[in-house]
């Protein structure tokens, strides 16, 4: 299978220096493991009996039926749908108008503020969730959904903010000028300029979010009861009681995850560039 | 901060805002005058929502968790701090998550300089690559280990190919030690930091190198003198980041790692605190202390940083 063979990258020289072919070594090794990675678990959620020999004896299809009703898949992907919507949507909300004002204005207490929202980002999830659990179960919030979609939001508002304020400092100010000298107020400047000269920006920021809450495992983790675990939660929970049930019904349910994540991913890439579900990146520089 | 004030989206209605300026005595005017000179005026009320969120679910939970590290249940206010670095059991994930983070993320960031380097220009087939790069980042961990569980378990394909090429003799056991969390590390941390590097490479003008070219540096003192001095503080941003995504290692350590012993790492014994033996104060004292090891470890690379050029990797004119 794709252990065996490498997706071999294409060199422009047939020459190149033993450096070049060094590197290209590497890359493809990462790749072959990758892909193995990935293929197994796929093979394997198709796979009848697979014990001691390279691939399985036959293949099937029933994993996928008795993952989906063992695991209530349905309940956990309409839990996972409605989680990233709600974090989606309230960052949203919540996160461009601050970028805007942080992307436009100079005022006391920027540099302090910016770098709050910065904190959440760059700590482990796990050292504030910890609190922000305890915190939320002593409120009732955790154990819901409104538990996990609080949790969610406090890595998702500032990423939000911070992929959206560079979007912002695009846009020409003079464009936003001319709309107040017509008379226009903050609300209209951002319903009728901001918001259609924005969509692109939201757009992908949103989806960044969607693709990190979908995955996002530590605050989901932390938070879930047991009628509002998202995919990931259910697909841990069943992997670290293994042995409980087949192994083979665990994979296929990693590939429904898998596939759920390389849907979105696709949808991700038709609006955002690889390297910027990472970083902002400089453009164009050539 | 003007996080207390309530209305969010007080921007204003406008045409009320003529007639606003007229009512108010002369004193107000003054006020508002003075304070938008500093820049405050109303459409900071924008921010407010963001900052009360920050606020209520990040800065209040964190400073919660720091006062209850100092309320144990026994022991005085420094109790639960002093239970845990006298406990070895607990002393030593401090030490084991450091061990496996801190070369898993040099690793990450030292592999990808080279490479990224060989592609940054224009070649065919490279946004399918950093697409294809992209996939590990989204699967997420717990995937990874379930990948990895499968491929370099014992019976797995990688076993069989040692075994079959000759280079071992017996399966090589590289799932529930350290090497399983590394590899994990390095599948999920890899791309990230490749992406990151590839990005600030490809902010650095090229015609630099190339003026450099023509002066008569060689391939070696290009990128010594001129790649390396501007790509420096991007370096040190996405080892900070990588190594983030592996100090905070937390699923895979307990899937593919050895939770009990090589692989314990903090954020193990501070999930254990929690929620198998209910000791909060233990708990958020593990939380602060991991926070705080991690801020370490980042102020000292951006502490390194702020020594270095710090400016427009752009050049030329300007």
């Amino acid at each position: 299978m794709g252990a065996v063979t490498a997706p071999a990258p294409r060199r422009r020289r047939l020459v190149a220096r033993p450096a070049a072919w060094l590197i290209w070594g590497v890359v493809a090794f990462f790749f072959v493991n990758l892909a193995g990675v990935i293929g197994s678990v796929l093979v394997s959620s198709f796979g009848d009996r697979w014990y001691d020999t390279w691939l399985p004896q036959g293949w099937t299809t029933r994993w996928y039926g008795q993952s989906w009703q063992e695991f209530g898949l349905f309940q956990v992907l309409l839990v996972t749908l409605e989680v990233s919507l709600l974090v989606v949507g309230i960052s949203v909300l919540v996160g461009v108008p601050a970028a805007y004002v942080l992307a436009r204005r100079s005022f006391p207490g920027r540099r302090l503020l910016y770098l709050l929202f910065l904190l959440p980002i760059l700590m482990p999830p796990i050292t504030y969730g910890i609190p922000l659990a305890t915190v939320l179960y002593k409120y009732g919030f955790a154990g819901h959904l409104s538990g996990v979609v609080l949790a969610n939001l406090v890595p998702s508002v500032p990423f939000v903010i911070l992929t959206m304020t560079p979007f912002i400092e695009q846009i020409d100010p003079a464009v936003e000028r001319a709309a107040r000298m017509c008379g226009a107020g903050t609300r209209q400047i951002f319903v009728r300029i901001l918001a259609p000269l924005l969509t692109p920006g939201i757009l992908a920021a949103s989806i960044l979010v969607l693709v990190r809450t979908v995955g996002m495992f530590e605050l989901t983790f932390l938070t879930a009861g047991p009628d509002s675990q998202t995919l990931v939660v259910a697909l841990y929970y069943s992997m670290s009681a293994a042995g409980i049930r087949a192994q083979q019904s665990i994979d296929a349910m990693a590939v429904i995850y898998t596939t759920m994540m390389l849907v979105l991913l696709v949808i991700a890439l038709r609006f955002v560039n690889p390297t910027q579900l990472v970083a902002r990146v400089r453009e164009d520089v050539d | 901060m003007r996080a207390t004030e309530s209305p969010p989206r007080a921007g204003g209605p406008t045409g009320e805002r003529p007639a606003e300026r007229r009512s108010p005595g002369p004193a107000r005017v003054a006020l508002r005058h003075r304070l938008a000179e500093r820049g405050i005026d109303r459409q900071l009320l924008l921010l407010a929502p963001a900052a009360l969120f920050v606020l209520v679910l990040f800065v209040y939970p964190f400073g919660y968790g720091v006062g209850l590290s100092f309320q144990p249940a026994e022991g005085g206010p420094f109790g639960a701090y002093q239970e845990f670095f006298s406990d070895p059991y607990q002393r030593d994930t401090i030490w084991t998550t450091l061990k496996l983070s801190l070369p898993a993320a040099l690793l990450n960031v030292a592999a990808s300089v080279p490479i990224a380097y060989r592609m940054r220009g224009r070649f065919r087939g490279k946004r399918l690559l950093t697409t294809v790069l992209v996939v590990p980042i989204t699967l997420g961990t717990v995937l990874t280990a379930q990948g990895l569980l499968n491929f370099l378990g014992p019976t797995g394909w990688f076993n069989r190919i040692l075994l079959g090429v000759g280079l071992a003799d017996e399966p090589v056991r590289l799932t529930n030690n350290y090497w399983g969390v590394f590899f994990s590390i390095v599948i999920t941390g890899f791309p990230f930091a490749f992406l990151l590097v590839l990005s600030y490479l490809s902010g650095i003008d090229p015609s630099l190198e190339r003026a450099a070219a023509t002066l008569g540096a060689g391939w070696w003192q290009r990128f010594r003198r001129i790649t390396l001095p501007l790509l420096a503080p991007g370096l040190a941003t996405t080892f900070c980041l990588t190594f983030v995504l592996a100090f905070s290692v937390f699923p895979s350590a307990i899937l593919v790692g050895d939770p009990a012993g090589t692989t314990r790492v903090i954020s193990i014994a501070a999930y254990e605190a929690a929620y198998v033996r209910y000791d909060y104060p233990m708990a958020a004292t593990i939380a602060v202390l991991m926070g705080l090891v991690e801020l370490l470890v980042i102020a000292a690379v951006l502490g390194w940083r702020a020594l270095l050029y710090t400016g427009s990797t752009a050049g030329g004119k300007g």
